[in-house]
């Protein structure tokens, strides 16, 4: 038998590799933690096999189980410039500091006209803030329409532009292409899933992404 | 619990006891474990690593043109409705000329139904892809080879046209899968287009709802 170590005192154990190991893995986590602002609604998409990781650039529209519309916009710098196109197309003003918040802010489905309430509000209102429609997008106030054009625009030339600057440096050039996606969640109707889809047709975009669940493929 | 190293400095007194320098220095770590495991808890509960996933999908030009007349070759129509049921008919929608090849019948989600369904309907093209997928594993082929094969098999007259429709009561959940299940059947042709007037009334026929 092994001789006892130590006589009386305290059991003490080495516990510095697993110090090490914990702090490792606490510093992992922390540099690729993302921290991201909670999304107005939650949905729950279906799943697939499609097996495509949605581009970092991209234009969403997500649709609750109710219908309602949410806009969103990966490219702050895209965001602010819509807003900017958009509230002279409105006559909605935006003070800077609106302009600033707005752009950190993920995606929104409110009517324009409360969007400056909506900005305003703490993140917590922001949840519960009334009313809370959707971006409308019938036929007669289509803002979901000038939101898509105008990002759509916007993203188009700020990816133009990272080109051509790549190109005059001669870096080579990563960035994807704005992609339009849309995510819905699994019980909406399909039916206005489809006006959504109009609203894009209409301005002549025909590819989506959408997103949805990952799921096995099954085997044979 | 707490262990702290006391004295060891020890120069006070002279002639101190002995015993105080062979203590250990050690301090207890325990509390900064504690935390160091609370954060890595948090971090790991709270992360979300993978990009959301998608499927890319193409809706028809919605053209005007009453000029341009599709004509679909080896068509199936998926009529998609509530409760989840689905409806196919195949070839082209004759209800008044010939009731009988425009009936509709009925698949569910299962394995056994619809996958069954539509794996017959393209075995044709499973097979061959799958050839070359055994091909294209021994490097026998080379890889924008393969794409471009895969994809010319896919477009092929011989494989089937698939049209879906759904009416107002059909969720998103529904065509989701319908796509999902074309694409695991390697089907390539495939759109998304509005429900006929009349395709409805066949389905208000077999669910007994309200026109």
């Amino acid at each position: 038998m092994s001789k006892k170590p130590s006589k009386g005192g305290a059991p003490s154990l080495d516990m510095t590799p697993m110090v090490d190991l914990a702090f490792l893995l606490v510093t992992f986590f922390m540099l690729t933690a993302s921290f991201r602002m909670a999304e107005p609604v939650t949905v729950d998409p279906p799943s697939s096999i499609g097996e495509i990781t949605l581009p970092d650039n991209h234009i969403m529209v997500t649709i609750d189980n109710t219908g309602r519309a949410f806009f969103g916009i990966s490219n702050a710098e895209a965001k602010v410039n819509a807003l900017a196109k958009m509230s002279e197309k409105y006559g909605v003003k935006f003070t800077d500091q609106q302009i600033k918040k707005f752009s950190g802010l993920p995606s929104f489905g409110v009517d324009i006209k409360d969007l400056p309430r909506y900005i305003d509000a703490s993140e917590n209102d922001r949840m519960k803030f009334q009313p809370q429609k959707g971006v409308p997008l019938d036929s007669v106030n289509n803002q979901l329409k000038d939101w898509i054009s105008n990002a759509g625009v916007e993203a188009v030339r700020i990816y133009e532009r990272a080109k051509d600057q790549a190109k005059a440096s001669n870096q080579e050039f990563k960035a994807e292409k704005p992609r339009y996606a849309i995510k819905c969640d699994s019980k909406t109707k399909y039916i206005f899933v489809k006006d959504v889809v109009k609203t894009f047709t209409d301005l002549k975009i025909f590819q989506f992404n959408l997103i949805t669940g990952l799921e096995a493929k099954p085997t044979e | 619990m707490a262990e702290i190293a006391e004295g060891g400095g020890g120069g006070g007194h002279k002639g101190g006891k002995k015993r105080a320098k062979k203590q250990s220095t050690r301090i207890d770590m325990t509390p900064m474990v504690d935390l160091a495991f609370l954060l890595l808890t948090f971090f790991v509960l709270t992360s979300t690593f993978s990009k959301p996933k998608s499927m890319e999908l193409t809706f028809p030009v919605d053209d005007k043109d009453p000029n341009v007349k599709n004509e679909v070759k080896n068509g199936i129509t998926f009529l998609l409705t509530k409760d989840d049921r689905i409806f196919y008919y195949e070839k082209e929608f004759k209800a008044k000329e010939d009731p009988e090849a425009t009936k509709l019948q009925e698949l569910t989600f299962d394995q056994s139904s619809l996958h069954k369904y539509l794996a017959d309907k393209n075995k044709w093209a499973t097979d061959q892809i799958k050839t070359l997928d055994d091909q294209f594993k021994a490097k026998q082929l080379a890889d924008t080879t393969y794409k471009k094969k895969v994809r010319d098999i896919k477009a092929d007259p011989q494989a089937p046209t698939i049209l879906i429709k759904t009416d107002d009561k059909a969720t998103y959940k529904n065509v989701i899968d319908l796509i999902d299940e074309l694409n695991i059947n390697l089907i390539g042709k495939y759109v998304v287009v509005d429900m006929m007037k009349s395709e409805l009334d066949l389905i208000n026929e077999k669910t007994g709802g309200t026109p």
